[in-house]
């Protein structure tokens, strides 16, 4: 009879389905296997013409029937893809999942299509004024639901049948593993025996990277779009904007082996802190991530000496890389410069909303398949930031426990603890 | 081990009412009292303004103010009176072991760039570089920080240091109702002793109306009280400026520390409905009965919207218990969107604390309550989705 319960006297929780989309495409398979290739998903844009725009290449999942349809249309596709792939892996109903549903997902605007539509079908006042008499006056929902931040929620819950008011949550770049520590806390407090968790972001818009830009967090190497995101090398410049999403089918383990479902891997820690040092940056002696850290493993009953892999935050940005080696070196110490560290976004970019949830579905891969993928574009090493990358190519190796690492504009700074086996 | 007591040990407000739980409290016992209405200038609609503020006294540095936007101001203006109210603003201890939730939507844009792009969209048929063209040159670069949703917990933690968690739920008036019911199951569970949550809208921005424009949903024409929209030209909601914040601490830790306690918080319940099938109703009443009344005269503090037929359905509800005397307070302050449940909650506290109701704010539609209220229902039904309550308690 297996432990039920962790060290703290809270239900284990399980992972018994897993879901993920990125630029390299739909579903685990594909991504496991372009992943583990060092295959990039990064690619000039298409989506929308990129003159006067300084970066112009991105991980857009560009194949998916809302690819072109607008930001919450793509990012309820993606969630809804990585949902049921999830569920369907998990063996629960896809139409009637019952338990609640954490959704990180990118804040919501009205896209300029349909402000240029809309201000463009009438020709009295200007400006606002006139968006506001159209608004008035127009006859279905389907705008309207484009600017509600609960919506994309509501229309999962209503699709696969989730249980009560569906919580919809930013923490920036973190929200995805937010998302997830979200679903295990319900657990563990026992509000339930199941929760849904998803990170998905298809917000990827001309306005969104222009944004991004104006605070200089893009690269700018275009030239060759698949060798851009070079995170923890010297002339790393920028993340890449992307989309994706990924999911977790998350259970009480004690609940997970009543029906007889595949344990897929074990949530077991969560951990968090903020930083109040400034909206972009984070504090100079990094203590707010590595309190994340260190929390996370706290939170997972397991000493600095038990993990044996990071999927690194690993945005290729100067500021973050930085920040994230220190944190690593003041957590584990020696150990640093000879555990595994790689970065998915070295492949795919930086999802953002997702981001946490995609790396927790690639972590537990990871783990299951007994193969590390690698970072790329490892050519030129940061020589102040001396760590095991992975470079370049995937490695075989046993990985019973995996730190995931999520750290968003905000200070918002949020780190995951899995393990393969229950213990 | 039996769940923790949550208690409610800070509150901070700021309406068209003005600033401060005392002082919305004197205003809301005064018998018809009139709202502060501003109905010119988002003409023909009637928002209730932000009152005069001054942001030095909760945000420092002009710094940080220049950073942000009015909503951010707000709520960390808001957020800082909750901690100042609790006695835990300054406190490094307790600040950096502070939990947050906060209830968000988006920040404002920059209505003069967007006007100027759709008045050039006018004349040009490559409206995608247009906008790029526009958008990379007139943009200012950190706007985009006073425009993210998680921004606002953001500067909570810079200006104010609440730095024990931080995190941000999305989703109009579900999203302040879930971050109050997790602030409390943490709470209860053991999870946190003492947690920051709440919520603040600005609405005097022409996207802060078209978000529920869009749908039809505002109220045009003579202002009328919340309940008395039905069938007038338009939606029926009419909004307000605010922000409610409050500071939900383990009873335990409030005693220990000596703090005042205004009042508990007991079971908080939230809802979806399927309202295109009809459920609205029935779901209505399922929270009440989850809810759990207690027998006898019940205070209600009601942040009906007035949306027309969430609002019917609040009011058919509460009508059809005779015990319940409503308080639609969106009458006095607008609706506050995220901010609508934690407001509610705050008013429900301020009545347990000073044992008093509020005199009818509308008396065609409320009825008197004499009582001393021990226990006060606060509910938001959303105006377009999701659905929440609370019953609030004596200390």
């Amino acid at each position: 009879m297996a432990n039920l319960n962790d060290h703290m006297g809270r239900p284990i929780v399980a992972v018994t389905g897993i879901g993920v989309v990125t630029s390299l495409g739909v579903g685990k398979a594909d991504n496991w296997a372009a992943l583990t290739a060092g295959k990039s998903g990064i690619h000039p844009i298409t989506r929308f013409p990129v003159d006067h725009l300084s970066t112009r290449i991105s991980g857009m999942v560009d194949f998916l029937a809302s690819s072109s349809k607008g930001a919450s249309p793509l990012t309820y596709e993606l969630a809804e893809s990585a949902a049921q792939e999830a569920i369907a892996e998990s063996g629960l109903d896809s139409g009637d999942f019952g338990g609640p549903l954490f959704l990180a997902s990118p804040p919501v605007e009205l896209d300029w299509s349909e402000r240029f539509s809309l201000y463009n079908s009438d020709s009295q006042d200007i400006g606002a004024e006139r968006l506001l008499r159209v608004a008035r006056s127009l006859k279905e929902l389907d705008i309207f639901e484009t600017t509600q931040f609960g919506s994309i929620a509501d229309r999962l819950a209503d699709r696969l049948g989730t249980r009560g008011l569906p919580i919809t949550l930013s923490t920036a770049c973190a929200s995805g593993a937010t998302a997830i520590q979200l679903g295990v806390e319900a657990i563990r407090r026992g509000e339930c025996d199941r929760a849904l968790s998803i990170g998905a972001d298809g917000s990827a818009t001309a306005e969104a990277l222009i944004r991004f830009s104006l605070l200089s967090a893009l690269t700018t190497h275009n030239d060759i779009p698949e060798k851009a995101s070079k995170p923890f090398s010297r002339d790393r410049d920028g993340f890449v904007l992307a989309e994706g999403s990924g999911a977790l089918v998350l259970e009480s383990l004690e609940a997970a082996l009543a029906r007889g479902a595949t344990i897929l891997g074990i949530l077991r820690g969560c951990g968090e802190k903020a930083d109040d040092f400034h909206r972009t940056r984070s504090k100079p002696d990094a203590s707010p991530a590595t309190a994340a850290v260190r929390a996370a493993l706290a939170d997972a009953g397991l000493s600095e000496d038990e993990i044996d892999y990071v999927n690194a935050h690993g945005t290729s940005t100067p500021e973050n890389d930085k920040m994230e080696h220190l944190s690593l070196s003041t957590v584990f110490g020696e150990r640093t410069g000879s555990m595994p560290i790689s970065s998915n976004k070295s492949m795919i970019g930086h999802t953002l909303s997702a981001a946490g949830a995609v790396e927790a579905a690639f972590s537990l891969m990871t783990m299951r398949e007994s193969v590390i993928p690698p970072t790329i574009n490892y050519d030129n090493p940061d020589p102040a930031i001396v760590l095991d990358v992975v470079p370049n190519k995937k490695r075989n190796a046993e990985v019973r426990t995996v730190l995931s690492n999520s750290f968003g504009f905000g200070g918002q700074n949020t780190c995951l603890v899995m393990a393969r086996e229950p213990v | 081990m039996s769940p923790h007591h949550v208690v409610i040990t800070g509150i901070g407000l700021v309406s068209s009412l003005g600033e401060g739980p005392d002082a919305h409290w004197r205003k809301l016992v005064q018998p018809g009292l009139e709202p502060v209405l501003e109905a010119t200038r988002f003409r023909p609609y009637t928002v209730h303004p932000l009152p005069e503020i001054d942001w030095n006294l909760q945000i420092a540095k002009r710094g940080d103010q220049r950073q942000m936007e009015t909503w951010q101001r707000l709520g960390t203006y808001a957020a800082g009176m909750a901690l100042d109210d609790a006695g835990i603003k300054g406190n490094d201890e307790l600040c950096t072991t502070m939990d947050m939730v906060v209830a968000a939507g988006g920040g404002e844009r920059d209505e003069t760039v967007d006007a100027d792009i759709l008045a050039a969209s006018e004349s040009r048929n490559d409206r995608d570089v247009l906008l790029n063209e526009k958008l990379t040159t007139e943009l200012r670069p950190t706007l985009f920080l006073a425009q993210l949703s998680n921004l606002l917990a953001g500067n909570i933690s810079i200006v104010h240091k609440v730095t024990g968690s931080s995190r941000t739920f999305m989703g109009e008036e579900g999203a302040g109702v879930a971050a109050v019911e997790t602030a409390a199951a943490r709470i209860r569970s053991g999870q946190s002793t003492h947690i920051l949550v709440g919520g603040a809208f600005q609405t005097e921005h022409s996207d802060m109306l078209l978000g529920y424009e869009l749908a039809g949903y505002l109220h045009r024409g003579p202002w009328k009280p919340v309940w008395q929209r039905q069938g007038a030209e338009g939606g029926g909601v009419v909004t307000g400026s605010g922000g409610a914040f409050l500071v939900l601490e383990q009873r335990e830790h409030a005693i220990s520390r000596g703090r005042k306690i205004y009042a508990e918080l007991g079971p908080v319940l939230s809802g979806r409905a399927r309202r295109r099938q009809g459920e609205l109703d029935a779901g209505i009443a399922a929270l009440l009965r989850q809810a759990a009344l207690p027998s006898g005269e019940l205070l209600a503090i009601s942040g009906a919207s007035g949306a027309h037929a969430a609002t019917a359905a609040e009011k058919s509800a509460l009508d059809a218990n005779p015990a319940i005397a409503a308080r639609g307070f969106s009458t006095l302050t607008g609706h506050m969107k995220e901010a609508q449940f934690p407001f509610a909650v705050a008013l429900a506290a301020l009545a347990v604390e000073h044992e008093a109701a509020c005199p009818v704010f509308d008396a065609a539609n409320e009825r008197p309550f004499n009582g001393i209220p021990k226990t006060v229902l606060a509910t938001a039904i959303g105006y377009h989705q999701f659905e929440g309550m609370a019953l609030v308690n004596a200390a």
